[in-house]
């Protein structure tokens, strides 16, 4: 840099009123590219007509005892079990506090409702669909389901026993609307 | 940088001299990969893999920029648009085969382009930055070809997609909404079908320009050698052109006769035969796989099947499948002996050999196996194997071994005689 020719020198190393000039402008320009950055990053978060499938109404008069049916609901795999009374007893016999991931059998489903087992049908590890809600379908080693890509097993009401998933089953936010009819979301 | 004695560039004409005096293209060329850069004159077939890396990645190019020209990147009509591909556009199955296999033969030619820098020790100083932007490049191509993978929309791309998606849902906290924002949705759908398709379109520039900038970085102190020792006269070094673009010309033509045995007689091999099912979000195929050249890592992942103090096994087994790859940037620092080639290198060549390369093959192995026993516990071995070899074993062998007497110069190594010190 040609020294001589600048009129304020910094050889005391004080901070000069170009410094600050300097380090406003340079900081301005910055806050501008972060906010120009925002809409290039946040156009990346699902759009407004993927999150209007927000809920889905399922009518599930027609499963009988011991079955289950798979729906969608953003885009995303639903088991609706109707479970027997022994996966309801064997389900609560268990003590929840052994598990991976604590949850008793009444937090996963609804009072006076409690044999209607309503869960994403998405493993918690990465993502594949388990095994075990349709008939003839491997169901573990706890008799509930099987997630063939990384051996995961869950229990009758969806809990984690074993493998590498972290959590239990997502059990979505649901509700009867009435005696036949579910209302996920 | 360049020797003294390398050979410079002169105009042949009035036009070239003009060119040279305004885009002095013609000469950058002619340093950079013709008769200007002088290159040690014992390299063996090892050093074919980085031209032959760069040719892979012209074919993907070429043959990826005319399939998007009949690509559709809408998950109605994706998986459609493929078969168009292959049954209704002139020389489409061609284009897309070579596409296909093109992907595979581009991760055979970098992996012994990383095994030769690996036995070699190519990236110790002064090629620190040579090695660390072939990293990049390494993680850029499995970006990239995950993308595209996922494009034709079949039951692995949709499965493939969600699985590797789901990695970043490991995270802690921010974990599911990055996933969320990665996948634009709940689960893969169009919005993730057309930002992949954009950036695996855009990837493969980035990685040319990476790639400008690991030659860059290789050209300031010279390719490296079998011998592992400096050069030390112009005895040493041949010119690049005409002996190595005559001998990669050569591995070229070797590459190319096996690009087309699997192009043209056994194009589906690499691939899995789910994927000409289309995508459903219902159906998980029974054995989900990634691409062969995938499955190391893959295996490591799917070693973790158990809790460590407080981190859970899906984030250990991501954390360690990205730590293996993310180690291999502390190579340099970790490898502390002075000799470079393996060949003078006794402990080092046994661990190489008998440790380090049937560890990444069984890995390999165990990658595409299914998840059960005994391979996951084969994993848990062979992937702890993997991360001691180069944390603990590499560092103490590197300090503590004795090497065999290098050669006086790369001339004495290969013909026996002494390089004269007229220099």
């Amino acid at each position: 840099m040609a020294e001589p020719e600048m009129t304020e020198t910094n050889e005391g190393g004080e901070v000069r009123r170009r410094d600050f000039i300097n380090i406003a402008a340079v900081s301005f320009a910055g806050v501008g590219a972060g906010v120009v950055a925002l809409p290039l990053v946040s156009q990346m978060s699902p759009s407004a007509d993927v999150l209007a499938l927000a809920s889905v109404e399922v009518d599930v008069s027609s499963i009988e005892v011991g079955q289950a049916i798979k729906t969608t609901w953003r885009k995303q795999p639903i088991f609706i079990r109707n479970l027997t009374s022994e996966e309801i007893a064997e389900s609560k016999a268990v003590n929840a506090s052994d598990l991976r991931d604590p949850a008793t059998f009444e937090e996963r489903t609804l009072p006076g409702k409690e044999n209607w087992l309503v869960m994403l049908g998405v493993c918690t590890h990465l993502g594949c669909i388990p095994l075990g809600a349709a008939q003839g379908e491997i169901k573990g080693e706890y008799d509930g389901y099987f997630c063939p890509c990384h051996g995961s097993h869950y229990d009758a009401a969806g809990r984690i026993r074993k493998g590498p998933a972290p959590t239990n089953l997502e059990v979505p936010e649901f509700s009867f609307i009435s005696d036949t009819v579910v209302k996920i979301g | 940088m360049s020797f003294p004695w390398a050979n410079q560039y002169q105009p042949e004409n009035e036009f070239m001299k003009w060119m040279d005096s305004r885009l002095p293209l013609p000469r950058l060329i002619y340093n950079a990969i013709g008769a200007g850069y002088p290159v040690p004159r014992n390299l063996n077939y090892f050093w074919n893999f980085g031209v032959l890396a760069g040719v892979a990645l012209v074919i993907q190019i070429l043959t990826g920029v005319i399939l998007a020209m009949h690509y559709a990147a809408n998950v109605g009509v994706a998986f459609d648009s493929v078969e168009h591909i292959m049954r209704n556009v002139n020389s489409g199955w061609l284009l897309r085969y070579a596409h296909m296999n093109g992907a595979s033969f581009f991760f055979i030619v970098v992996y012994i382009h990383i095994f030769r820098g690996l036995f070699y020790s190519s990236y110790k100083a002064p090629r620190e930055m040579v090695w660390l932007l072939g990293l990049v490049i390494f993680l850029l191509m499995m970006a990239t070809a995950f993308m595209g993978y996922v494009l034709p929309w079949g039951q692995m791309s949709f499965w493939g997609a969600k699985v590797i998606t789901g990695l970043f849902s490991a995270i802690p906290l921010v974990g599911p909404a990055l996933q969320e924002w990665l996948l634009g949705g709940f689960s893969p759908d169009n919005a993730t079908l057309n930002r992949f398709f954009s950036l695996h379109f855009v990837l493969p520039f980035v990685i040319f320009g990476v790639i400008i900038l690991h030659i860059w970085a290789l050209h300031i102190p010279g390719s490296s050698n079998p011998t592992g020792i400096e050069i030390k006269g112009q005895q040493d070094t041949i010119p690049f052109h005409p002996y190595y673009t005559a001998k990669d010309g050569f591995g070229l033509g070797i590459f190319l006769i096996f690009f087309c045995i699997l192009t043209f007689f056994m194009p589906n091999f690499l691939g899995h035969p789910d994927n000409y099912i289309p995508a459903n979000e219902l159906s998980t195929p029974a054995h989900i796989v990634p691409e062969w050249y995938f499955w190391p890592f893959y295996a490591i992942l799917r070693a973790f099947t158990f809790d460590f103090l407080f981190i859970p096994a899906k984030l250990l087994g991501v954390i360690a499948m990205f730590g293996s790859i993310l180690l291999l940037f502390f190579l340099p620092w970790l490898d502390k002996s002075p000799v470079r080639s393996g060949h003078y290198r006794p402990i080092f060549r046994k661990f190489f050999w008998f440790g380090l390369i049937p560890c990444i093959l069984l890995l390999g192995y165990l990658g595409g196996a299914p998840a059960e026993e005994p391979y996951v516990m084969l994993s848990q071995l062979a992937s702890a194997y993997y991360f001691a070899h180069f944390l603990i074993i590499l560092p103490i062998i590197s300090m503590t071994e004795k090497p065999k007497p290098l050669p006086n110069s790369i001339t004495e190594a290969v013909t026996g005689k002494p390089l004269e010190s007229a220099a």
